[in-house]
């Protein structure tokens, strides 16, 4: 036989003692790859692009051009590219796996939505173009207006704001701007439910209004007899989320309304949660006045895909005529935008509160936005608030015997618990949220609503398959029976798989370090 | 005789003889906050009626409001909790004293609770 001398090791070797070669010499743990800071890794006298030295430059600067180098970090550009990739792998995405943070809606990002939001034709475009040459971006904004208008049953909205708490600051302008308007300049007291998310306080504060707090009754909802009780003539406006973020309908919001608006205020509705009725329920038949409505939430592209957010606010008729610049019309064939006030006025009498924005809105979440509606269409829609409230009913009912839910009966799209299962067992909502990124998931909201003690608010979406709740559930269970044992270790240590263990919180907030500097920034490290 | 006093949110109140009362929060409130990160405390020659807002406590948890336990004016500020605002953890019957008041109606300390009351009202 021709003898091959060529062969290798093909079969595990069983060494004494693995665990003793944990440690590694570079730092990396495998796949696991060790990554300093930028500044760390690169180098201030290089620069990763070769750019010829510029002859005969004359600068206007007068003198005052820097003098020193700025101090940016040199790396080439694989050396650029592995930073970021090797951070994000320590990072968790929507890409990796389920990510139940309750109010954030963290549905699926289509891959369609990218695909279109990079059409150059959509993605290449300046806002300081010709209004001739971008035609289709603005048939693009008006079908979105359109759309939202339509599942809304509202006459008029603004596409401009640029995140949530940006379209509560369109609507609330515009409710101080009708007031300002009715010439009633004192009614400055804005009803907010406890439970409310805190832009919505910190946005009334912002408009010049005064806050005045809600308190939930004992099903988690609106007390019906303090809010009317509340009511009177210096009453601007009540903002309410619905569903409310104890993951509950507020039943009663169509009395709500016409009271609100028997007192002579407006209703702002708080869309973050539009999610869980797109489709089945449209606000404007409730009689809400103005609404934001979170692109990146409802409707795919959760948190700004890590960029910017989408806020646009929709409005009623009596609010409709204080709608901000800049906005979209169409005018036969050709489309137009409207820029500025007085253009405002003379096209249609309306009085906006002002120009809102330099630019029109955020065109990239538009075209995902657009793009979600239209792939899903209107019968899809709907399917995805019943889902994505059926998911969050299934975690509830699956859970509810081991842990304890917040309020009686079934929920919206979010499932909210608190923390009395974990009562004596030492373990806190903070250390069983780091247990389970551990266990592989990003781990739900905690600590809000700031009604229920000690909450955990889980919202999985519609995203989410059967088979992936189960075994999310499965692992929450095990998890929820690990702490009943006495394994505190398991909470009190984790994160022991992460990448980061677990942070000092309170040292960081008290004592934070915002800006790299090479020798406090190894001080603080000490 | 010093005597203290606390209201249902959870402040103390502590007067000696006729100067002015010392406030602050407390034990089961910052253990229930958590660890305290940042303290705003009201100017000090403002008066404040009972329950106004009159100062904040920040924890890595959540912000809450202070309310004036009783009407008066602030004479006095405990500026180490700028710094040093752990000091409310540490010692929130002590140290972590948040301001003295000039008590306008001495009569209102009486609708307080006492410490056995207070203990009643957290159990």
């Amino acid at each position: 036989m021709a003898m091959n001398t060529q062969g290798r090791p093909s079969r595990p070797v069983h060494a004494p003692d693995p665990g003793a070669y944990s440690e590694t010499f570079s730092g990396s743990k495998g796949l696991d790859q060790a990554e300093p800071l930028i500044f760390e890794r690169g180098d201030f006298d290089n620069c990763g692009v070769d750019l010829p030295e510029p002859k005969g430059l004359k600068t206007r600067l007068d003198g005052l051009e820097r003098k020193s180098a700025i101090g940016l970090p040199g790396l080439s550009e694989p050396e650029t590219m592995r930073h970021y990739v090797r951070l994000s792998r320590k990072n968790y995405a929507i890409d990796l796996g389920l990510y139940p943070l309750g109010s954030c809606t963290m549905k699926h990002n289509p891959r369609l939505n990218e695909k279109l939001a990079r059409l150059p034709g959509l993605s290449d475009i300046h806002p300081m173009q010709p209004q001739s040459t971008v035609q289709g971006a603005f048939e693009l904004i008006g079908e979105l207006a359109h759309w939202l208008m339509t599942l809304t049953n509202t006459p008029c909205v603004s596409m401009s704001p640029k995140a949530g708490a940006h379209g509560e600051l369109c609507g609330m302008m515009a409710i101080r701007a009708a007031l300002d308007a009715r010439g009633e300049t004192g009614r400055r007291r804005v009803l907010v439910p406890e439970s409310a998310h805190g832009t919505n306080p910190a946005t009334a504060v912002q408009c010049g209004f005064v806050t005045d707090e809600i308190p939930a009754d004992a099903s988690g909802r609106v007390d019906m007899e303090v809010f009317k009780s509340k009511l009177g003539d210096d009453v601007a406006a009540i903002m309410l989320t619905n569903p409310n973020t104890c993951g509950l309908f507020e039943r009663d919001i169509k009395e709500i309304a016409d009271l609100i608006h028997e007192a002579g205020g407006y209703f702002y509705c708080d869309g973050a949660n539009f999610n869980a009725i797109v489709g089945r329920v449209r606000p404007g038949d409730l009689g809400i006045d103005a609404m934001h409505i979170n692109l990146h939430k409802t409707f795919s592209t959760p948190h700004g895909g890590g960029g910017p957010g989408s806020g646009p606010t929709v409005f009623s008729e009596a609010l409709a005529p204080f709608v901000p610049v800049p906005y979209v019309i169409q005018d036969g064939e050709t489309w137009a935008m409207v820029e500025h006030e007085q253009e405002a006025r003379d096209l249609s009498g309306g009085e906006p509160f002002g120009r809102l924005v330099a630019f029109h809105g955020q065109m990239g979440m538009f075209t995902r936005a657009l793009s979600y509606m239209m792939s899903h269409g209107s019968d899809g829609l709907r399917q995805v608030a019943e889902d994505a409230v059926l998911n969050a009913n299934y975690i509830l009912a699956r859970l509810r015997g081991e842990m304890t839910a917040a309020f009686e009966g079934t929920c919206m799209h979010e499932a909210l618990f608190d923390d009395t299962f974990l009562k004596d067992t030492g373990v806190s909502t903070l250390d069983f949220a780091k247990a389970m990124i551990d266990e592989g998931y990003h781990p739900m909201t905690m600590y809000f609503p700031l009604v229920v003690h000690g909450a955990l608010l889980i919202e999985p979406t519609e995203t989410e398959s059967k088979a992936g709740l189960d075994r999310f559930c499965d692992t929450l269970l095990k998890l929820t029976e690990a702490a009943r044992d006495g394994d505190t270790g398991r909470f009190l240590n984790a994160p022991v798989h992460a990448p980061a263990k677990r942070l000092d919180e309170t040292r960081a907030a008290r004592s934070p370090v915002l800006t790299w500097r090479e020798d406090e920034t190894a001080q603080a490290a000490e | 005789m010093s005597q203290t006093r606390f209201t249902e949110d959870h402040e103390w109140i502590k007067t000696e003889g006729d100067g002015p009362a010392t406030v602050g929060i407390t034990p089961y409130a910052a253990e229930q906050l958590g660890d305290v990160v940042f303290v705003e405390l009201p100017e000090v020659g403002k008066s404040f009626k009972k329950g106004d807002e009159i100062a904040v406590v920040e924890s890595v948890k959540a912000a809450s409001e202070i309310y004036a336990p009783v009407s008066g004016k602030v004479v006095e500020v405990n500026g180490a909790l700028e710094d040093a605002p752990g000091k409310v953890n540490e010692d929130a019957h002590g140290a972590g004293w948040f301001f003295k008041l000039e008590v306008a109606d001495a009569s209102e300390l009486d609708a307080l609770m006492d410490e056995a009351a207070y203990q009643k009202h957290v159990d």
